[in-house]
């Protein structure tokens, strides 16, 4: 074969050095191509081997994952007794005992109500998407009462039910009062353009925390001398005025983005204001938006830990109360890992479904 | 006569009010303006009657009363014997401490980790991809939690970490570091630092020129460094070494002596310059892949060498795109350090907000400053952009 002779330009490929290909040449390229690449692979590999192996010991390996107190957890690592003792309360809060299935009812429906609205390939999607749009019905009567079922006071309300009621409800409505917003921003009409940008400047201008205290301490001063209605209807209503302008300011680059072109041709079609955004200029503009959108939206649902400062207990608060407790104190790096990874879980999915979003916009806009 | 004379000439009549627009459009705005002065008016007639049904007198007088509470940090003189006026102040000046520490941190951090990401290196930027997705999924109050709480699982002072020959101390009382003590003729020193800062400027400016006219090009930034240290090292030796340092020592009890950082301004400052370092790790990432490689390709092509690319070509473009997201990255942690509250660091949120609204019952007052405070953070802010998205402008021919 060596010394088989060939025309010009005839000569079979050689298959590449086995050093540049395979396992062997993806290590030399990506992991060791220069002597600061190699000490930087041994120090990220060092770093990882130290925070994956102390992670493991202490949150698996030399855990406890029952007892009464932490006098029961003996082996040095984590106490995850408390959180197996409360696990009810992070989730349901005080939400009384024998109606947790409506809690549990309520979760399983929101999962269904969202899967239609989350993804295109849905069977009975039509029918599903009438469903959604009548779960915060549903939902209301469930975790409430009412029809036959014992009403449960929203002070009873706690844990994890807490940050879905508040996120949940502030994404809802916080989307149309955005695009509202959005549009006023836009609008030709100086006056109304004022006010929105006022207040969306407003609203983003000041942390949640100020306005929280708002809710706590200065709404009910609004309102007509003798009126009170519940913290948690307070609080929902600003996390919702907060997350909406922050929407506004997202779906604003949306609007941005359509050429006046596309306002134009509807205008000489003979559509009005309405039509034209409703029919033309919104849906582009909502479809640029969606990732940043979704981004917005798990602000808000971070931001819904901030409940437990104005004394609201959410799965922080209720940490914070087991803490308080004189059979736990101390474990407080176990209380917020755990609140910690239960928000990630939630965020990370989140960021990953935007992820998704923005890779099946892309293959549309391409063809 | 022309369509247009046609068009407004025919006389205004009442059902034009909805069917044409440019009528439409003043009604609805009548319309808006008489919701929110009656709004306006039914929010301040109940707040009035709210407020007289209290017996609570409106005004900013409480800000001269007494605060009658302790602040455990302060950059400015202040015990419990002065006004609540004082205090704001004190929180204010907190919260811009927290707020400037955590911005050069967070800037350092999340342009390393930005650059990172974008490393060749598999590990490396696999590992920073994890970092930043952790950290920005968590909500930054439990990182800020959690940072308190490790510091406070730290061992007591009497055991304390020791660095550096027992100059540093780490315990659950925070870091302990040695405090300088100026003494007389120390004042010349920041001075020459300032004088050596200012020439540089001006240097950097000629520099500039003479590159722009003749095409020389002098290494600017080696000889400011070496100015700007050089010069204030030489002030320092030439007035005698005017800096002494005072370490703590440990006591019975206690550690005496030095400069002691809180463990709640430590926790509120790592917290928030990692959870942000976090975003602008995205964002630096994002800028330099805003830049097409064809710029670099030109460069080469041009002659210019790797560094010279980098500096010249790649980063003031990157930077376009990087600073406006990075300065609502600054103005969201000086937002968020107003969490404080939650580990009782005594920023304005924690002093006005929250002592001094409890005690003297003046939530409206206190809450509208409190409002004010940030708004004008933001203002300054968002100044800051226009002006440099003015001075950044892409000049199209």
């Amino acid at each position: 074969m060596a010394d088989a002779t060939y025309q010009p330009g005839q000569h079979p490929d050689l298959p590449p050095p086995p050093s540049t290909t395979g396992v062997v040449g993806w290590v030399r390229n990506n992991l060791l191509s220069s002597p600061l690449n190699i000490f930087l692979t041994v120090v990220s590999g060092l770093l990882v081997y130290f925070v994956a192996t102390s992670v493991y010991e202490w949150g698996f390996a030399n855990a406890d994952f029952s007892g009464a107190s932490r006098q029961d957890c003996t082996s040095g690592g984590a106490c995850w007794a408390l959180i197996n003792v409360r696990f009810g309360q992070f989730i349901y809060g005080f939400y009384p005992e024998a109606q947790r299935w409506r809690v549990n009812l309520a979760f399983v429906g929101l999962v269904v109500a969202l899967w239609p609205l989350l993804f295109d390939n849905v069977p009975a999607r039509k029918q599903l998407l009438w469903y959604a749009g009548a779960y915060p019905i549903i939902a209301f009567v469930l975790l409430l009462g009412g029809f036959g079922l014992e009403s449960v006071e929203t002070a009873k309300f706690g844990g994890f039910l807490l940050t879905m009621v508040i996120g949940v409800t502030g994404i809802a409505v916080s989307l149309p009062l955005g695009i509202v917003l959005a549009l006023g921003r836009r609008s030709d009409m100086l006056f109304i353009r004022t006010i929105c940008i006022g207040f969306i400047e407003f609203i983003r201008g000041v942390p949640l925390i100020t306005l929280l205290f708002v809710a706590s301490t200065l709404l009910s001063f609004f309102l007509p001398p003798g009126t009170t209605f519940n913290l948690l209807l307070r609080v929902l209503i600003m996390v919702t005025l907060f997350s909406s302008a922050y929407l506004a300011e997202v779906v604003r680059g949306g609007l941005q983005a359509i050429p006046v072109g596309q306002r134009e041709a509807a205008e000489s079609l003979g559509l009005g204001y309405w039509r034209t955004m409703y029919l033309i200029i919104l849906p582009q503009a909502l479809k640029i938006s969606i990732p940043g959108i979704v981004n917005s939206f798990i602000g808000l649902f971070k931001d819904t830990t901030l409940v437990a400062i104005i004394g609201l207990l959410d799965p922080l608060g209720i940490g914070r109360a087991a803490l308080a407790d004189t059979k736990w104190q101390g474990l407080s790096s176990e209380v917020y890992v755990f609140v910690a990874v239960l928000f990630f879980i939630f965020s990370f999915g989140m960021s990953r479904y935007s992820l998704y979003l923005e890779k099946k916009l892309e293959v549309g806009h391409a063809s | 006569m022309s369509l247009a004379e046609a068009h407004a000439g025919s006389g205004f009549t009442i059902s034009k009010l909805w069917t044409e627009k440019r009528y439409r459009s003043v009604l609805f705005q009548l319309i808006a303006l008489a919701l929110l002065v009656a709004l306006v008016f039914f929010i301040v007639n109940n707040t009035i009657a709210n407020l007289q049904a209290l017996g609570v007198s409106y005004g900013f007088g409480f800000l001269s009363q007494p605060a009658n509470y302790d602040i455990n940090q302060r950059l400015i003189e202040y015990d419990s014997t002065m006004t609540h006026g004082r205090a704001a102040i004190v929180g204010l000046l907190n919260t811009l401490l927290v707020a400037v520490s955590g911005i050069i941190l967070a800037t350092l951090l999340g342009f390393t980790f930005g650059v990172l990401r974008l490393s060749n290196n598999w590990v490396v930027s696999r590992l920073v991809y994890v970092f930043v997705e952790v950290t920005r999924n968590v909500p930054v109050l439990l990182q800020i939690l959690l940072w308190h709480g490790t510091i406070l699982n730290l061992p007591t002072v009497k055991n304390a970490f020791s660095f550096f020959s027992q100059t540093f101390f780490l315990s659950n009382r925070g870091l302990t570091v040695p405090g300088p003590v100026p003494e007389p003729g120390f004042q010349v020193v920041p001075i020459v630092f300032l004088a050596a800062v200012i020439g540089a400027i001006v240097f950097t400016r000629w520099a500039k020129r003479v590159q722009d006219e003749t095409g020389r090009v002098y290494p600017v930034f080696l000889i400011n460094i070496v100015g700007i240290i050089g010069l204030t090292v030489l002030a320092f030796l030439v007035t005698g070494k005017p800096l002494s340092w005072e370490i703590a020592e440990m006591g019975r009890f206690n550690l005496s002596g030095g400069v002691t950082l809180r463990p709640e301004f430590i926790a509120l400052w790592l917290a928030l310059s990692f959870y942000t370092a976090a975003f602008i790790a995205e964002v630096v990432r994002a800028g330099i892949q805003s830049v097409s490689r064809g710029q670099t390709e030109a460069a080469y092509s041009l002659g210019l060498r790797p560094g010279r690319t980098t500096r010249m070509v790649i980063i003031p473009q990157a930077m376009r795109v990087i600073v406006p997201p990075l300065t609502s990255q600054y103005l969201n942690l000086t937002k968020n350090s107003s969490l404080a509250i939650a580990i009782g660091y005594m920023d304005i949120t924690a002093t006005l907000g929250g002592i001094t609204l409890n005690q003297t019952g003046q939530a409206m007052e206190a809450v509208m400053l409190l409002m004010a405070v940030y708004l004008s953070f933001s203002l300054f802010t968002s100044l800051f952009m226009n002006w440099y998205n003015h001075r950044t402008k892409l000049v199209e021919r």
